[in-house]
């Protein structure tokens, strides 16, 4: 956070700044924008619904681990349940866009007890501790022949939709979806509990001793991150119609994530929302060049991890000063001279 | 019957797991860090000792004598590049920077290998298929009779290591306290390479015998990290290095109980005791002597 610059004036603690004022605007525009993508034309509007997708996962990898500086290895098993649910649900009768809304909240409710089991762990027991989970849960769905078993299942529901009609509606709600997590995360850091959340990421037990809710404030995240994943995954399962326990509950979901936080700025609020439009275009250079495209990105996150661990806008904004959201404090002495009664004699 | 059988296959099976927990266990008694790629370094040894035989026809075993020293030599220079800066950024980066290398190592080796399923069993001649017969129910086969051996006669020689040498003195005393280790002389650093050339090598003896057991392929490795780090955490984290193998042996009788009770179910039984125990309020089993920090 820069400090005093310019004028004399009294310190003034301020939120906004012209800059600042100046991109929330602009990214309100782009997402008004962006409502009216599906006139581009058929192609672009699955390619666009996978890229909000990408930015949904990232951002939610981004709140628990940038935020909450817990690492998890485990969030397709929200994606999967996510997917799954989804399925369930319009194999019971559920309207498809109903369903996949439910999904998203079943998984925030199933991420309360995991929340009490897993949160009392740190480091390498949390992440692979919810990696553990998200395998075992791969394991009971592929028992599950309801569900189509280990060889998968398709939204056969969908097919009510005419094609056309129907990607516009998974990309407006996959729209929906994205701006409502990022809002969520957004009101959450600016609010008194964001001030809390970083002092937690940077130091959880000085954080304790000042009085703040440690775990409190780590469910919140953990909740939100488990949400926001299972909305990818029934976003997921409508893009692509079909899935498959060993593909939806993939860790190479998580390997996704790490890359785009990584490259794009961990604990950043814009970096994983780079890092998804980096990894979207490196998907459709490389993403047919299979063993390559995953030792390129396990690569480059390692070479981020330990050269530019703030990733791209991280690193940008240690530079620069820059702050786009309005999300932290600044001080800022104001241009009016102080009144002379104030002056020491 | 049958269960005695299977509580004595399943201790076995645990020896084998203790085998792929211990460097883990090393690492983490160490430097407080889990290594992501624990489980492909030990599938990278399995695929070096393969390579070898392709050329030369002899046993497994013997082909891993000159594996031995290239994991070594791969562990040291893993800790030297990649995990010793990871630690100077805090203990999140080594997950992120392990899991990483984890994903290169199984793409290289898909590259280099084809993804197809491979396995030593074949090379290993009798030894893995023999096995003695004790009464109808019970029969002990020779491969799990030698892994138990082979993980016993491992543990006891990194603890005799830790216990009675200079070196491994020294490693103790950088696990307590590493700066306090910097004064009276130890180079920490220089410790923590040792140790996970150790640690990686264990691992790929690991791997040679998960090669002869059963067939892998490029990506067996993680599966096998989950079962090496369930093992270390039933065992207690942080605890003694027997604690481990005692943690290991608890996973195997799982997932052999598991298994006699449906085919499918023996991992997710693993996972289930794992889970069960994580959510006791020690975090762990056999975690009688508290870990510290």
């Amino acid at each position: 956070m820069r400090d005093a610059r310019e004028g004399s004036g009294p310190p003034a603690i301020s939120r906004w700044t012209r800059l600042s004022a100046g991109f929330t605007t602009g990214f309100g525009g782009l997402i008004v924008a962006l409502i009216f993508v599906p006139a581009l034309g058929a192609g672009v509007v699955q390619d666009m619904t996978g890229l909000l997708i990408l930015v949904l996962m990232a951002v939610m990898w981004n709140a628990l681990a940038g935020y909450g500086g817990l690492i998890s290895i485990g969030q397709q098993a929200y994606i999967g349940l996510g997917a799954y649910s989804t399925v369930w649900m319009c194999n019971h009768g559920a309207n498809p866009f109903l369903a996949m809304v439910l999904a998203t909240l079943f998984c925030g409710a199933v991420s309360i007890p995991l929340s009490f089991l897993l949160l009392r762990f740190r480091g390498a027991q949390f992440a692979i501790g919810t990696w553990v989970l998200a395998e075992a849960l791969a394991i009971w769905v592929s028992f599950d022949n309801a569900l189509g078993a280990g060889t998968g299942t398709s939204l056969l529901q969908l097919d009510t939709y005419a094609p056309g009609p129907r990607e516009h509606y998974i990309y407006w709600l996959t729209l929906g979806m994205t701006v409502v997590f990022l809002g969520a995360l957004f009101v959450l850091l600016r609010s008194r509990l964001g001030s809390s959340l970083q002092a937690i990421r940077d130091d959880e037990e000085a954080a304790a001793s000042v009085g703040v809710r440690v775990v409190a404030g780590k469910r919140i995240l953990f909740m939100l991150a488990a949400t926001g994943a299972g909305a990818a995954g029934a976003m997921t399962l409508a893009n692509t119609l079909f899935i498959e326990p060993n593909s939806i509950f993939s860790v190479n979901y998580t390997a996704l994530m790490i890359f785009m936080v990584l490259v794009g700025g961990l604990g950043t609020f814009e970096g994983p929302i780079i890092g998804a439009i980096v990894l979207y275009f490196v998907q459709h250079q490389f993403g047919n060049d299979g063993v390559w495209y995953f030792v390129g990105l396990g690569g480059t996150a390692i070479l981020f991890a330990l050269l530019l661990p703030r990733g791209v806008w991280g690193a940008l904004e240690e530079r620069t000063g820059l702050r786009c959201m309005p999300l932290g404090y600044r001080v800022a002495r104001s241009a009016t001279p102080v009144p002379p009664a104030q002056e020491p004699a | 019957m049958t269960w005695v059988n299977d509580v004595v296959q399943g201790v076995m099976l645990g020896g084998f797991y203790g085998l792929l927990a211990c460097g883990l266990a090393l690492m983490f008694g160490l430097m407080r860090i889990i290594n992501l790629a624990h489980g492909d370094l030990a599938v990278l040894g399995a695929y070096l000792v393969y390579l070898l035989l392709e050329h030369w026809h002899t046993s497994p075993f013997l082909a891993f004598l000159p594996v031995l020293p290239a994991m070594l030599l791969i562990g040291y220079v893993l800790q030297r590049v990649l995990l010793e800066r990871s630690l100077r950024s805090g203990l999140l980066v080594p997950l992120l920077t392990t899991f990483g290398l984890s994903i290169v190592i199984q793409n290289l080796l898909d590259q280099g290998f084809s993804p197809d399923d491979r396995s030593l069993g074949a090379s290993a001649g009798g030894v893995a298929t023999a096995s003695w017969q004790i009464t109808s129910q019970l029969s002990i086969p020779a491969i799990g009779a030698l892994t138990l051996g082979v993980a016993i006669v491992i543990f006891g020689g990194l603890q005799l290591f830790l216990s009675r040498t200079r070196a491994g003195r020294q490693m103790r005393a950088t696990a307590q306290d590493p700066d306090t280790a910097e004064l009276v002389g130890i180079n920490s650093r220089a410790i923590y390479a040792r140790a996970t050339a150790i640690a990686v090598a264990i691992a790929a003896i690991g791997g040679v015998f998960l090669a002869i057991r059963s067939s892998f392929t490029p990506y067996s490795g993680p599966t096998y990290l989950i079962f090496a780090f369930e093992a270390v955490v039933i065992g207690g984290l942080g605890s003694s290095l027997w604690a481990t193998l005692a943690g290991g042996i608890v996973l195997g009788i799982a997932q052999t109980i598991g298994g006699q009770i449906n085919p499918e179910y023996p991992v997710l039984a693993g996972h289930i005791v794992f889970l069960v125990v994580l959510a006791s309020p020690r975090g762990g089993l056999l975690n009688l002597r508290r870990a510290t920090a």
